[in-house]
Formats: structure tokens, C-alpha cells, sequence
């Protein structure tokens, strides 16, 4: 729906919809989130990759005004993501929330939806959560699929600039998880900005324009869904060899490991090359084990000498 | 502060009005669909007070048995939804993550309290007149209208106090746990202020003990309101209980600010 517009001018490097900059987040002696740069833009899809105690909630937690950075700043649309005021400018959507069960979908998303100067009809969220058959239907009654939904469906009620959305497939059977991707590509089409949250590089790389991997609260690479997809392209291989690690270490990258089992382990990116050289080296490799590698694993291994490539050493 | 991402009017504030309807009305709706909560706040104190004012024979010395239990089980009805609407209703939703939710939502956080606040006086309403027809169909007890009103209106008023005080116990346990603390603090609490059994009739030093309960103060306003104590020093009463509400409601901002 059109609306009068009065936008101001841009300044430059003011389009974020959010921005973390040297965001530091600490749990008592935990450190969560350590440093971290991040940026939304309008029409963009971020997805924040990353294992558990990645920091991936306790970014959005910083974003969507859940609690202040303890060192570096969070901005929310050019203000405090702790004042309500801010706030009528997202839609969140939490791993984990459990709704007044005695409550129905209509009245939940009516609800929420008086929160927000702008809301989109009951009809049409309704119809974007796919929960128009079950609108009357009270919460407790609903699979745990629908319940999600439900939540997904208060995040967008508001028609807000920003949406969060933690770990959004979690609970949701496939078909369900396409059809919420659908809903994140409609949204990003009206020029909504989508921060989601994911274990999966399958999800991102599906949704996202710019991924950011996320690893004991640092961010350990960012860039386009292919650039990321390249980095994580890496396999183990094991295998019980003649080569001493000496040898291994000249052309292996990054370095090779001895196994308590006495085999030896590499990591690489391009593993088809690695044993190509590694079995004409050595005629009497024998307990080969090729795997792919965790997301996790990949990324600690293959940025260790470079902790925080930036896109254009990615893409280079 | 200057929004130069979106427009101002996409920051703009929503029909307050109606927010803060809605959101009353759904937490009602909430409760009054919850029959471990509906149920019991409204039957209790009709149930106590047909027992012990309508079926247990006897009088007490000059006193009015139904009038006088009439305003006592009047005040004990009435803490109950304002003790669990909050004690156990922000326990739950600290618990299942709903607080959360609503604390990234723009919701403004007062809304949520008005909800809860709105809630009881609406149980609180509701136990009076049933309690006022069991007292006037039962027990025979007749209150000038006047009275009757201004009986109402303190309770209703008197409700606060405990609302501040269920507060205070949902940020000290979650979940189910409050229910039990609750339990724990209303009943014997009652008890000791004279509200289920007069205060006399109990030993000279629970007597001199029930000063230290909120409940105790609210029950001598309703009995003085419905002429069954004389020399009601009103002001007093009304004092301690607006001092025990700020002392609940800073309880709970410290231990709000500190989860």
C-alpha cells in the first residue's frame, strides 16, 4: 500500500536499518557476542549463520532492544533499539515462545497487530502464515508447526521495515519451511529488511543476499551466499600414510594433524587435489576416510590464518 | 530524533485507546477461558462464606455474623485474582518466553500492567456481587446503598496492594512454582488477618501480629464501612496500604532490573 513518503535524505552510510558496530555482549563470564560489525539494509535478506552459542540471538537480542551492548553500539532505524518508539519499526519472531494457549490465531494476531501504527489486515497475515483454515482456533490446540507459524504471523502483522526471525525452521516440517521461505522472498520483494537466524548454510544460501557466520560470538566470515558456500566447501581426509607430518605440512593448508590412532588428518578446501598428490606420494596410504566437514569445523579451520576475511578477499 | 530510514509516520504512534482495550480485554478473555484460575477465585469465597456465615449456627457477642463475614470474605475474594492474575500470570509468561516477546514488541510495557490491573478489578467486581447476593438472598444482611458503594469502591482500590504483592512473587519464582508460593502467602495470610474467622477469635498474639499483614488493614476498612467496628481510623489504614504497595512495587523493579 502506498504511503505518503517522508523519507529523509540518506546520509551516506545512514541506510542501515540496523547496524551493530563493536557490539560486545557478555553473560557473567561468557563472553556471547565479541566485536561484532553487522548491517540490514532495506530489501535485503541477512542470514546470521552459525552454531549453537554462536551469538546469533544475542545479536538480534541487541538489535531488537532485549538488552544494551556492554561495549560498542546497536542501532535500530537511526535510534535505541531500547526505546518502544524504535521498536514499532520491527516484527520479531523468537526461538522460543509459548503464546496464551487459551487465546485463538485471530485474536493473537489482532493483538499484536494494535501495536503497530501501520498493520496489515487480519485476512492478509493470516493468508501469509498460511493459517487462514485454523484462524479460529485456539492456540493450545494447534500442532507445534502451526504454533510457529502463529509467531511467524506476529513478526509480520505490523508490517514492519525489519523483521527478526530466530532460527525460523526449527520445528517446521519441510513443506512448511518452504512455505515460510516463500513469505520472507514475498516480504523482501515489498522492501522489507530480514534478519534471520540459522544453523543451516542450506537455509541461508535459499534466502539470504549476505550471509554472516557467526562463532563464539565473532563474526568469522561474511559475503554473498556462494562466496560462503565456497569456503565451506571443505572435507577431512584421514589416512594411515609413510609421510611424516614434516612433509604433509609443506603443501598442506592448513596444517596436518596426527590422530591418537596414528592416522593423520587434513583439512582442505580443495580435497580432490590434496589426494591426488597425497596417493602418488605415498603407494601404501591405506584407511582412507574422506567427510565433509561441519560448518563450524570449516570455517575455524580454513580462517584460521585469516580470521575475518572481508568479501573482497573472498571473492578474489 | 531523526529517522532518515523510514518515515516518521511508520515510527508513529497506534490509537492508544485502543491498545490498551484490546489488550485488557484479551487477558479477561485469557483467564476467564482458564477455569484453574476463573473457577476458584470466583467459588472460594462464596463457598467459605455460605459455610461459615450461613450454615455454622451461632453469634458472636454483639457482632452481625453474616455482615461482618460478608465484608472479610469480600476482601479475601477479592486479593485472590490480583495475587494469581500477577504472582502466577507473570511467572508463566517469564517462563514460556511470552515476556520476551512482548518486551521486543512495541507494546508499551505499561499496557501489559493495565491488562493485569484491569483483570482483577473485573474479578474483584465480580466477587463482590456474587457475595453480595449470597449475603443479601442467605444470610439476611442488609447494607444501605450507599454503603454498599463505597464498600466496593474501597475494595476495588484495595486491590492494588496485592497486585503490587503478586508482582513482587512473579519475578521471585516461574512458572508453576507461583502457584504454590501464592498459595502460600494468601491463605495463611487471610487466616492471620481475621478473614476467614474473626481476629478475636484467635490467640492475643496473632491478634497484635495481623498489623504487619495488608490483608489485615483491608479487611478493618470493609468491616468499619459495613458498621461492624467501631473507631475505624481509615486514613491509618489506607497509609499502610499504599506504603506496603511501594514498598512491593520496588521489591519487584529490583528484582526486575536485575533478571
Amino acid at each position: 500500500m502506498p504511503r505518503p513518503d517522508r523519507t529523509f535524505p540518506p546520509r551516506s552510510g545512514a541506510t542501515a536499518l540496523a547496524r551493530l558496530q563493536g557490539a560486545s555482549k557478555r553473560y557473567g563470564a561468557v563472553t556471547a557476542l565479541d566485536g561484532v560489525d553487522l548491517e540490514v539494509h532495506a530489501g535485503e535478506v541477512l542470514a546470521v549463520l552459525g552454531g549453537n552459542g554462536a551469538g546469533k540471538t544475542t545479536a538480534l537480542g541487541l538489535i531488537s532492544g532485549r538488552f544494551a551492548p556492554d561495549a560498542g553500539s546497536a542501532e535500530l532505524l537511526c535510534g535505541d533499539p531500547l526505546e518502544a518508539r524504535q521498536r514499532r519499526g520491527i516484527g520479531v519472531m523468537l526461538q522460543e515462545a509459548t503464546l496464551p494457549e487459551s487465546l485463538s490465531v485471530a485474536e493473537l494476531v489482532r493483538l499484536h497487530a494494535s501495536y503497530y501504527p501501520h498493520p496489515r489486515s487480519l485476512t492478509e497475515t493470516l493468508a501469509l502464515a498460511g493459517l487462514a483454515d485454523v484462524a479460529q482456533r485456539r492456540y493450545a490446540a494447534l500442532s507445534g508447526g502451526q504454533q510457529r507459524r502463529v509467531q511467524f504471523a506476529l513478526a509480520i502483522c505490523g508490517r514492519a521495515p525489519l523483521v527478526l526471525v530466530d532460527e525460523p525452521s526449527t520445528g517446521l516440517d519441510v513443506e512448511a519451511r518452504r512455505g515460510l521461505w516463500d513469505v520472507v522472498r514475498d516480504l523482501r520483494r515489498e522492501g522489507t529488511g530480514i534478519v534471520l537466524t540459522t544453523h543451516y548454510l542450506e537455509e541461508a544460501d535459499a534466502l539470504a543476499d549476505r550471509i554472516v557466520v557467526l562463532a563464539a560470538g565473532r563474526v568469522l566470515a561474511q559475503g554473498a551466499p556462494h562466496e560462503i558456500k565456497s569456503l565451506a566447501a571443505g572435507r577431512r581426509l584421514r589416512a594411515r600414510t609413510r609421510l611424516g607430518l614434516g612433509e604433509l605440512h609443506a603443501w598442506a593448508d592448513p596444517a596436518a594433524l596426527e590422530l591418537p590412532d596414528g592416522r593423520i588428518e587434513l583439512r582442505s578446501r580443495d580435497a580432490e587435489a590434496v589426494l591426488r598428490r597425497w596417493l602418488a606420494l605415498d603407494a601404501s596410504l591405506c584407511e582412507l576416510e574422506v567427510a565433509p566437514l561441519s560448518l563450524e569445523e570449516a570455517f575455524v579451520s580454513l580462517t584460521r590464518s585469516n580470521p575475518t576475511p572481508s568479501t573482497q578477499e573472498l571473492a578474489a | 530524533m531523526n529517522a532518515s530510514v523510514v518515515s516518521a509516520d511508520a515510527l508513529a504512534r497506534p490509537p492508544q485507546l485502543r491498545l490498551y482495550a484490546l489488550e485488557s480485554w484479551y487477558e479477561l478473555l485469557r483467564v476467564l477461558r482458564t477455569p484453574a484460575f476463573a473457577l476458584p477465585t470466583l467459588a472460594f469465597p462464596l463457598l467459605f462464606y455460605v459455610m461459615f456465615a450461613v450454615v455454622l449456627p451461632g453469634q458472636w457477642g454483639s457482632y452481625q455474623k453474616a455482615t461482618y463475614l460478608f465484608a472479610t470474605y469480600c476482601a479475601f475474594g477479592v486479593m485472590g485474582p490480583a495475587l494469581f492474575g500477577f504472582g502466577v500470570g507473570l511467572a508463566m509468561e517469564r517462563e514460556q518466553g511470552l515476556l520476551e516477546l512482548k518486551r521486543v514488541s512495541p507494546m508499551p510495557i505499561a499496557a501489559y500492567f493495565v491488562a493485569k490491573i484491569a483483570m482483577s478489578l473485573a474479578f474483584a467486581l465480580a466477587v463482590i456481587v456474587v457475595l453480595t447476593f449470597a449475603a443479601a438472598g442467605f444470610g439476611g444482611v442488609r447494607i444501605a446503598p450507599g454503603s454498599w458503594a463505597l464498600l466496593t469502591l474501597a475494595l476495588l482500590l484495595g486491590t492494588l496492594p496485592f497486585c503490587a504483592f503478586g508482582l513482587w512473587i512473579g519475578t521471585l519464582v516461574k512458572g508453576q512454582a507461583a502457584v504454590a508460593l501464592v498459595n502460600l502467602v494468601y491463605l495463611p495470610m487471610s487466616f492471620l488477618s481475621g478473614l476467614w474467622i474473626p481476629l478475636f477469635a484467635l490467640p492475643a498474639m496473632l491478634q497484635k501480629g495481623a498489623v504487619v499483614w495488608p490483608a489485615w488493614h483491608l479487611g478493618q476498612l470493609a468491616l468499619g464501612i459495613v458498621g461492624q467496628l467501631p473507631d475505624v481510623n481509615y486514613g491509618l489504614h489506607l497509609l499502610a496500604l499504599a506504603l506496603m504497595s511501594v514498598l512491593f512495587l520496588t521489591l519487584a523493579a529490583l528484582r526486575l532490573r536485575r533478571t
